[in-house]
């Protein structure tokens, strides 16, 4: 809104929208009174001619400069409140101790970042990462794989493909639940590894060597159907005749996926790999609903927003976020620097 | 026989991807049916003996704030929809339609907005929140939905690249001003894009759960009403199962009407 004072600001704030009619209404009673009045046409023009150098262009100027700002302005109010300043409150905090009440007491430097960097209890929950991060690669193998079974011609293809596609759009908490019920002990699970001999499962959930692989497993179900329909959809926009040159020249299966499906999707492949990185490390919703982070399964955003919110160390939990981020846009960056020519203004 | 094996496979794996999908949920439907008796004597994988009682889902709606939440969800999702098509329209027109100093500028600025994962910075966010005195108010449910949509942003930026610029030229000499242009051409002829953003912003809002967790304690939302079955019906499967239900049920249904849409729509602003 600082543009608007340099120009006639409310002239030019309200004249953008109703200025043409203004001088319509204006200029339409002297009108029939021109007649009348000898010399009336000509004083009419120079009045009008007066009147648009005062107001006119200038005004109309500084209107056209304003309006994109305007447009624009709620989206960026928006972006600059929810997003950039939290983003620098968060940098200014991480290097303070504050609690989240009242005012921010010291400043400690970088203690809060050594500390994430320190403290075992902050440093293992990198290594959950690392579940959800195995847990990605198979979610696109599996992905890939049934994308291209897919895009060959399959009966009832449009039912599996929603079979596939529909649990990526089951609400998190629905999802947590189904799975809690599932990896119940005598659960579903346990009663159907029981029909292949499987007499003594594991606590799926409660044993802490497991409940990670458990809940990367869950995870794998609910988002397989994204990295899905996006492989789906680019190989679908590869050129049929590609396929059918290919057969003629015999091609195998095979053959048509590493020399034609393979490339055709590189781009998209390559996105979702960056994806899995930053997705496996800010894994949230599904072991917080299902186990709240306990038996070694808190993740590094559970264990963020617990600094935050229940240990009420907002200085760390602030440094614990901004170490994320610089993780994030490390990885973005990387990867942009490995595929420069990707697509990447809709990233 | 070397021909056959192809297709068997094929079919095969397809069939077991739909079990792995379609039994864990089969049971919870399973569940939702069975009385709590029947539930204790049977196992998971046998059907109700009736599928007609309904005993559970009233349950879930009456002592779960179910009503609540679906009532509290839709009045958060229709106006935040609204406003998110409006604001984010009108952004993308300004940024396609107009050069302007700070264009470029701004368009970085939703680039790297995209970047920061949202679920993290709620630790300063929240101080903004409370700041607004919106702590524990819709209002602040709705202002976050409409903050974080940069996704929006960049379909329709995308979508009116599309739209020839001569249609605004040609309004312009009709005497239109850019706010006309705006509202009575390019918005509607945004309609697919905004049929898009609705529903891939629909869906995310509907099953959004940590927001309304942290920002609307003391009200129900879909999720959030969810989540808290867990205490009062912990040891009632049932119940829980039968709001799971309820939960899922209306997300199959948006599915089977508006597939080919959100097809449509993930692949455009998949590329979150």
């Amino acid at each position: 809104m600082s543009v608007s004072t340099t120009g006639p600001d409310p002239v030019g704030l309200s004249g953008p929208l109703h200025g043409v009619a203004v001088l319509d209404e204006r200029g339409r009673p002297r009108g029939p009174g021109g007649p009348g009045a000898p010399g009336g046409p000509g004083r009419s023009q120079r009045r009008a001619a007066r009147r648009g150098r005062r107001e006119g262009p200038a005004g109309r100027r500084v209107l056209s400069r304003l309006t994109p700002y305007l447009f624009v302005s709620a989206a960026v109010g928006l972006l600059l409140l929810l997003t950039y300043l939290p983003a620098a409150n968060m940098l200014w905090y991480s290097i303070t101790d504050w609690n989240g009440l009242g005012p921010v007491e010291n400043v400690v430097g970088l203690d809060n970042y050594v500390e994430v960097f320190t403290n075992p209890r902050i440093l293992s929950v990198f290594g959950v990462s690392l579940y959800y991060f195995v847990g990605a690669f198979l979610q696109m193998a599996l992905a890939l794989y049934f994308a291209t079974l897919l895009s060959f011609s399959t009966r009832f293809s449009n039912f599996f493909r929603g079979v596939i596609f529909f649990p990526y759009l089951i609400n998190g908490v629905a999802i947590g639940f189904v799975f809690l019920y599932l990896f119940q002990p005598g659960g579903t699970l346990d009663t159907v590894l029981g029909w292949f001999g499987m007499t003594d499962p594991p606590q799926w959930l409660g044993d802490a060597d497991i409940a990670n692989y458990s809940l990367a497993g869950t995870s794998v179900w609910r988002y397989t159907g994204l990295n899905f329909v996006l492989f789906l959809g680019a190989i679908q926009s590869i050129p049929n005749d590609l396929y059918e040159a290919a057969e003629l020249d015999g091609a195998s299966r095979w053959q048509q996926f590493t020399n034609i499906i393979f490339p055709g999707i590189r781009r998209i492949i390559g996105l979702s790999f960056i994806l899995a990185v930053s997705g496996s490390l800010s894994v949230f919703e599904i072991p917080f609903i299902m186990t709240g982070g306990a038996n070694g399964t808190a993740t590094f955003v559970i264990q963020t927003l617990q600094t935050a919110f229940s240990y009420r160390q907002v200085g760390l939990a602030s440094a614990m976020a901004v170490v994320l981020l610089a993780i994030v846009l490390v990885v973005t960056w990387i990867q942009r620097k490995l595929f420069p020519d990707e697509k990447v203004d809709l990233t | 026989m070397t021909r056959v094996a192809p297709g068997v496979l094929k079919y095969a794996s397809l069939i077991i991807a739909a079990i792995v999908v379609l039994l864990p949920l089969s049971v919870v439907l399973f569940a939702s049916f069975k009385t709590s008796g029947e539930y204790s004597t049977t196992g998971p994988l046998s059907p109700p003996a009736n599928w007609f009682n309904l005993e559970n889902f009233s349950t879930a709606f009456r002592q779960g704030g179910m009503v609540e939440g679906f009532v509290n969800t839709t009045i958060v999702l229709v106006i935040s929809l609204v406003g998110t098509i409006l604001i984010g329209t009108m952004a993308a027109y300004a940024i396609d339609r107009f050069a302007f100093r700070g264009r470029k500028l701004i368009m970085g600025l939703f680039l790297v907005a995209t970047l920061i994962p949202s679920v993290t910075s709620q630790v300063a966010t929240f101080q903004i929140i409370s700041g607004l005195g919106l702590f524990n108010t819709k209002a602040a449910l709705v202002l976050l939905f409409l903050g974080t949509d940069i996704i929006a942003i960049y379909i329709f930026m995308q979508f009116m690249a599309g739209i020839p610029v001569s249609l605004d030229e040609a309004a312009m000499i009709d005497g239109a001003n850019r706010w006309t242009i705006y509202w009575r051409v390019i918005l509607p002829l945004l309609k697919p894009a905004i049929a898009t953003v609705v529903i891939i912003k629909g869906i995310a809002i509907y099953n959004e759960f940590y927001l309304p967790f942290l920002y609307l304690p003391s009200e129900g939302m879909i999720s959030t009403s969810l989540f808290n079955f867990k205490g009062p019906f912990g040891a009632q499967w049932e119940v829980i199962a039968a709001g799971t239900i309820l939960v899922i049920l209306p997300t199959l249904v948006a599915f089977l009407f508006l597939q080919r849409w959100i097809y449509k729509g993930l692949t455009a602003g998949a590329v979150k």
